[in-house]
């Protein structure tokens, strides 16, 4: 059943204080943006539905990802991509050890070099893959970043601000690419940012998160 | 006034001139040339007698053995603990136990791990008879095994705290957060992701010290004595007896023991080398094979149960140690004494009393000097815009990585040829070779934490640099300091082979005192030094803990950190 991304009276308590309450739907392709001032806990949402939320927030409410159920799951099980502002590549690997780090495992040890080769084609990136990652420019890594977490197969892609260190031309350019990859592969996608330039691009709903009163 | 650069140069001579002067005295009476016995060298003569000790080729596996064992499961455990359990409860929990385990001097640990697992140790009696059916202590060797099995326990027991806490200082400066969030999204499990990710990164920055425990573990004397093997003992252990040998020659041969000591540490310390990038190219084979090693519940488990039992077995030999101390009569196999008596105390006491105070001089002595050099250093070094580089690193370590096995011989031999070997003062001198790199290491970092403009707005105030210095870094840094000053004692207090070799037996500390006990194996008075050991290395962390939020307790400000 492919419903996307279904967070039903999802509550967040930080202690025992609540921060967030949330109903929503994101379908498969569809662009979702959440938008709102500094800690009204856009990155606590996005912690909570990979599965990384710290100790101190407590949740409720149901995460479904096309049909399952994911609190249930640790977060390695969740199959929900994410790519954060800072890109993250590991400087200990090739750019193209990097991405067959993402790369599926379902794919053989005998293919898994051209699949990787193929990925860096499409970012543009031919020959590459030996190269150390801390040699390539800003708008590179943030591409490799974002095939890395294509490769592993994710069924819905969360975009931290992942927008937000990059140049003007560069931010319009790997918005583009991004997005225009999500559509492509049928992913839901939940856009939290700052900027409304990057809602506006997304072209979907967006939904302002506002701090609710005590 | 500006201070004088003459204090990196005393520093650097304090640190690495006994060392050099060590292997000096080492090879050159190693090859024969030892004139206070008469000897002019140089000759192979002490090769060739070493060659023909019939115990060699047992020790020198023993040395190997247990020290690259140490290491390799003192590592793995720390490894499966930051991976497996880096941020959970337990965690937390054993955390809090890791400064306190650390000052816990390496000879006291290893006498209370001996009193748990010797044969009429704490675990048998626990046993028996209902389970076992001994009402002796049996004949088995469970301790000072021919393989070395409980001296490479006593080893892993004490260094998975020190990997630890380096491990902990380094993850801050890696992102350690960020690469789990990463591995753990592309659906990596914890400790799958953490070895892929993590480890290559924290390794690089924890190579040295894992470096200095390989080096440790393959020469170390006290543990040896206590939990090794004695026929043969393992080579460093081998050394110091000769040392002991009345006939001076004997010294020789212990100096070409302990040239063959430092080519073992040598050639360990390059396997290791390799070893470390066949690892890498193998780590990255697999991470490029993206298999996500989800199921790795049983390597949690394993890796909280083996810290915990390391930590267990240090308090509850602890607990052994204070038992003894206190015990009246103790038949096998009785898990407690049939009473307390404080007989123990006033036997040995007075004699233990007046060696703590010569143990508080020498450690007092050896760190404040130490600090004065290790804070001259950092001054000095900020007002000249230095860094500390790479090589200077392998500098501070070099006193750690040599084995004291291969160059406190040679050192002892040329104080005896000047005529001042056996005096307090070149004890300090000895232990300050080792207390420095830990000196340095424990403040660099908040050294150069402080907020430099603090600095400028002092000087634009029109302070002098000494001013800023003793006016405000110095009260400001008062936690660090004293952090770094009880690890300056822990590490004196534990000091073995310094105290005995320089010290030639006329200087007694707590530490040769309690080790000079293994051999007679009166248990009370054991138990009696091990504890004053342990509370001589413990007292000035307490001091640490306690002082500064007394000093500042009217300023939020200094109340952390």
């Amino acid at each position: 059943m492919d419903d996307g991304l279904r967070l039903t009276d999802l509550r967040i308590l930080r202690g025992a204080a609540p921060m967030l309450e949330l109903d929503l739907h994101v379908p498969p392709a569809a662009i979702v943006s959440l938008m709102g001032p500094s800690g009204v806990g856009k990155s606590t949402l996005l912690a909570a539905i990979t599965g990384q939320l710290s100790a101190d927030f407590t949740l409720s409410g149901d995460i479904q990802l096309n049909g399952r159920h994911l609190r249930p799951l640790p977060a390695q099980l969740r199959r929900v991509g994410i790519l954060y502002q800072d890109h993250l590549l590991f400087p200990h690997l090739s750019v193209g050890g990097n991405l067959a780090f993402g790369l599926s495992p379902d794919v053989p040890r005998k293919l898994r070099r051209d699949r990787v080769e193929a990925a860096l084609h499409d970012i543009g990136l031919d020959g590459y893959h030996d190269r150390d990652p801390e040699t390539l420019s800003g708008g590179q890594k943030a591409r490799v970043a974002m095939m890395r977490t294509l490769l592993s197969n994710p069924d819905l892609l969360l975009l931290d601000e992942p927008f937000s260190r990059l140049d003007k031309t560069l931010r319009d350019q790997m918005r583009q690419l991004v997005f225009a990859v999500a559509r492509d592969r049928d992913l839901p996608v939940l856009l939290v940012t700052h900027d409304a330039e990057d809602a506006q691009a997304a072209g979907g709903p967006v939904i302002q998160l506002t701090q609710i009163n005590r | 006034m500006r201070l004088p650069p003459a204090l990196p140069l005393l520093t650097v001579l304090a640190l690495l001139g006994p060392v050099a002067a060590g292997l000096w005295g080492t090879f050159s009476a190693g090859f024969g040339h030892f004139p206070v016995a008469g000897l002019n060298g140089p000759s192979l003569a002490p090769f060739q007698t070493l060659w023909a000790w019939p115990g060699l080729q047992t020790s020198v596996r023993l040395s190997l053995a247990t020290g690259i064992l140490a290491t390799v499961v003192s590592l793995a455990i720390t490894v499966l603990l930051l991976a497996g359990w880096t941020g959970t409860r337990p965690f937390r929990a054993l955390l809090r136990m890791l400064s306190p385990l650390l000052s816990v001097p390496h000879a006291a640990a290893a006498f209370g791990l001996l009193f748990l697992i010797q044969p009429s140790g704490w675990l048998v009696r626990a046993v028996s008879p209902w389970l076992s059916g001994w009402d002796r202590p049996p004949d088995v060797l469970l301790v000072q095994d021919p393989l070395g099995l409980a001296l490479m326990i006593g080893l892993v027991v004490k260094e998975v705290p020190f990997l630890l806490l380096i491990s902990l200082a380094a993850l801050g400066q890696i992102d350690s957060t960020g690469r789990m969030q990463v591995a753990t999204a592309l659906g990596y499990g914890r400790i799958r992701g953490w070895i892929l990710g993590v480890f290559p990164a924290l390794y690089a920055r924890i190579r040295l010290p894992v470096y200095v425990v390989l080096a440790y573990s393959m020469s170390v004397v006290d543990v040896a004595v206590i939990l090794g093997p004695n026929t043969p003992p393992s080579l460093s252990v081998q050394i110091v007896r000769w040392m002991a040998e009345p006939d001076l020659v004997q010294r020789t041969t212990a100096s070409a023991a302990a040239i063959l000591q430092l080519g073992l540490v040598v050639l360990a310390l390059l396997l290791w080398r390799g070893a470390e990038q066949m690892i890498a190219i193998t780590a990255r084979r697999i991470a490029y094979s993206g298999a996500r090693g989800q199921r790795e519940a049983g390597l949690r488990v394993i890796g909280l149960s083996f810290g915990t039992l390391s930590v267990g077995a240090v308090l509850a030999g602890l607990a052994g140690l204070l038992v003894w101390s206190f015990a009246a009569r103790w038949s096998f196999p009785d898990v407690l004494p049939d009473g307390l008596s404080l007989r123990n105390w006033q036997r040995n006491g007075p004699a233990a009393w007046q060696t703590l105070g010569t143990t508080f001089v020498i450690a007092l002595a050896a760190t404040l000097s130490g600090l004065v050099l290790t804070l001259g250093c950092l001054e000095t070094e900020e007002r000249h815009h230095w860094r500390l580089t790479e090589k200077g690193l392998w500098l501070l370590y070099l006193p750690l990585l040599i084995p004291q096995t291969a160059f406190l011989p040679g050192m002892q031999t040329l104080l005896l040829q000047i005529g001042v070997d056996r005096t307090l003062w070149a004890v300090v001198l000895a232990h300050m070779v080792f207390v420095l790199p830990y000196l340095r290491l424990s403040l660099e970092g908040p050294y150069k934490a402080w907020d430099a403009r603090q600095g400028t707005i002092a000087a634009a105030m029109g302070a002098s640099a000494n001013r800023i210095f003793f006016r405000l870094r110095l009260p400001i840094l008062l936690a660090p300091v004293l952090t770094a000053f009880a690890v300056g004692m822990a590490v004196s207090v534990g000091q073995y082979l310094p105290t005995l070799l320089v010290g030639g037996g006329r200087v007694q500390t707590l530490t040769t005192e309690a080790v000079a006990l293994a051999a007679g194996g009166d248990r009370r008075a054991i138990g009696v030094y091990g504890l004053l050991q342990t509370a001589a290395a413990l007292l000035p962390f307490m001091m640490a803990v306690i002082l500064p939020p007394l000093v500042w307790r009217n300023r939020k400000g200094l109340q952390h950190g």
